[in-house]
């Protein structure tokens, strides 16, 4: 198990580590982040220091190695254009990113079990039909595409939430939210729900399947044989059975709504961590990139190396295979 | 003696005894009316994005045809050479259903080619894998596994932040995030089939590997290789979209529909719908028309539902 884990974690090191040669030296060779920072009308000596003060001006084998030298002590460099630390700035727009995509999870959640319990139960009636057909829908159109529909519905043509912007901030137990205000929940539930979407689809088809199949075994037909109601059958003990798996592959997706946000909050004006790289990339802001990138990297790493031990423990085969390779 | 009898059966109208594989396939594929739909609406869009130079009221890239005094008109209104624009016209004047043929060229391109190389890299690189086996395939299988463990569209996104703007760019990127799904499905069918004993047949005759592998087990795996095709040529041209949407993707240069969406995105607020509208209603077209063809031919190529 110990091995396991180690070799684990070994891999880990290596994808971060590659990934960090291959986004250093990628986002390094595009454009030329000085002319975006100099003014118009600077002189060759403006726009040498300015290189030489970024650190441009090194070879760029020497560049990554002060970038590693710095990463190993959590120093991600400055940002170009803001100059504060660009780690800093990440996660100081993280909290925005982690409230959309937990109130999208949320939504999923709320969303999709109840659809998927009902097309499960009833699959050939009609109402079930929509529904399979609209996470069919819901899997394949583009997620900005359904974001601007919501917006020219929801904003601009019924006017009942604002499009952009997380609106007033409320303070519980000394979290700052836009959850606990009114004004935040409404500029939350247009973002949230447009990065729910996929998810739900999802969780409509893992309900559906798992009810499908509990509702022929033998603990369903014992509970109807012993007269207990159908409401009691469904809710108590199939309820119960389907919704360990659909929750941890729900939880599981919450790495992929983080990436994800990156479409919606550029859609919605949501200041958040994609947003922030989004900009970036535009103002070929290199050490932002370089940083998000890395972050986003470390936590699907930190996710996959979670599960993988998780599953080595609840299930032996896996442990036994990976002795055997 | 075998000519009399089928122009006896012809006579007598009845269905020629003997189905070509392909006969039965294509017989399947039309016996659900939603895919048929899907294909004749993806078979239009192609026909019309191909004869866009001809069947277009102008180049709406080439300036002497645009004047700005036709911006942001709303659908229907008559340009101001005379001819009518049915989908409205964008912020600079452009005709959107002359935009939109053309952007379709490029969406479709940048699509169809990252699709066909991803399958090309995928398949040569899945191919060795289960035709090597041991070390070569633990290692294969464990970079396949692990770039599936990022979502698509993050690992383009990276991709394109590390490579910059550009067709050959974002086809690029397209086919980093992709090649690895073409690469599973081809390893996990070869392998299935390489026990066979046909397999073993033309071992026995003294074949050569490379020759067994690409003539004897690649047409084998190239059922599920199409179903997979055409989902993941559907979700590049969505990526695509999005990319150049986000404004990380194709430049101005290369209006794409989802640089045609972007455009018009600033003029929703203020009530101006087509711009991005419609561009938007030709993107969904496309993808979920593919869609609805590929789900229909997992169906169909699918040996185990079979009737």
């Amino acid at each position: 198990m110990t091995v396991f884990i180690i070799r684990r974690l070994l891999q880990a090191l290596l994808v971060v580590f590659m990934m960090s040669v291959i986004v250093f030296f990628g986002v390094n060779i595009v454009g030329d982040p000085v002319y975006m920072l100099v003014s118009p009308d600077a002189d060759q000596a403006d726009i040498e220091a300015a290189i030489s003060r970024l650190g441009l001006d090194r070879p760029i084998l020497e560049q990554y190695w002060l970038f590693l030298k710095g990463a190993a002590q959590g120093d991600l460099g400055d940002s170009f254009i803001f100059g504060e630390p660009a780690l800093r700035l990440i996660l100081h727009h993280m909290p925005a990113t982690m409230e959309l995509a937990f109130s999208a999870l949320i939504l999923a959640i709320v969303i999709g079990i109840p659809l998927g319990l009902y097309a499960g139960l009833y699959p050939e009636s009609r109402m079930a039909k929509g529904i399979m057909a609209a996470s069919i829908f819901g899997f394949s159109l583009p997620t900005f595409w359904v974001g601007l529909m919501l917006i020219m519905l929801f904003a601009v043509e019924l006017r009942w939430v604002p499009a952009t912007g997380r609106g007033d901030l409320g303070s519980f137990l000394s979290i700052q939210s836009s959850l606990f205000t009114l004004d935040g929940l409404s500029h939350i539930f247009l973002p949230a729900l447009n990065l729910a979407l996929l998810k739900i689809s999802l969780a409509i088809r893992l309900t559906r399947a798992g009810v499908r199949e509990a509702m022929g075994l033998d603990y369903v037909k014992y509970a109807r044989a012993k007269g207990l109601p159908m409401r009691r059958i469904i809710l108590v003990h199939v309820m119960k059975n389907i919704m360990i798996p659909v929750v941890t592959v729900m939880g599981l997706e919450f790495g992929s709504l983080i990436g994800f946000s990156v479409v919606t909050e550029t859609i919605f004006a949501w200041p958040g961590m994609g947003k922030l790289l989004i900009d970036a990339i535009l103002q070929l802001d290199r050490p932002v990139v370089v940083a998000y990138l890395m972050i986003i990297v470390l936590f699907f790493v930190l996710i996959n190396l979670i599960v993988d031990i998780l599953y080595s423990i609840l299930d032996p085969r896996v442990r036994l295979q990976d002795q055997g390779a | 003696m075998s000519d009399v009898t089928t122009d006896n059966a012809l006579s007598a109208g009845e269905p020629p005894v003997v189905e070509t594989p392909f006969q039965r396939f294509r017989a399947e594929f039309f016996e659900s009316r939603i895919a048929t739909a899907a294909l004749g609406v993806f078979g239009a869009i192609v026909l019309l994005a191909v004869l866009a130079p001809w069947i277009t009221p102008q180049n709406p890239y080439d300036l002497a045809q645009v004047s700005v005094m036709d911006g942001r008109l709303p659908p229907g209104s008559e340009a101001f050479d005379g001819y009518t624009m049915w989908l409205g016209s964008d912020g600079s004047g452009r005709d959107l259903y002359s935009a939109i043929l053309y952007g379709l060229r490029i969406s479709l391109t940048v699509g169809l080619a990252s699709g066909v190389i991803a399958l090309l890299i995928g398949m040569a690189i899945g191919l060795v894998a289960a035709y090597a086996g041991g070390r070569i395939e633990a290692i294969i299988m464990r970079i396949v596994d692990l770039q599936l463990s990022f979502p698509a569209s993050l690992v383009a996104l990276m991709m394109v932040a590390a490579l910059g703007k550009g067709v050959d760019k974002i086809i690029l990127a397209l086919v980093i995030a992709q090649w690895a799904y073409y690469a599973r499905t081809v390893r996990a069918t070869a392998l299935v089939e390489r026990g066979k004993e046909y397999v073993e047949a033309a071992q026995c005759l003294g074949i050569s590997r490379f020759r067994i592998v690409f003539r004897h087990i690649l047409p084998n795996c190239m059922a599920p290789l199409i179903v997979v095709g055409t989902v993941q040529t559907a979700s590049a041209i969505s990526l695509e979209a999005t990319l150049s949407f986000l404004g990380v993707g194709l430049p101005q240069t290369e209006p794409s529909i989802g640089v045609l969406i972007a455009n018009g995105f600033e003029y929703m607020l203020s009530g101006r719908y087509w711009i991005s509208v419609f561009p938007g209603v030709a993107l969904l077209l496309t993808v979920v028309s593919i869609n609805l063809v590929g789900d229909h031919l997992r169906d169909v190529l699918n040996p185990r539902l079979k009737k």
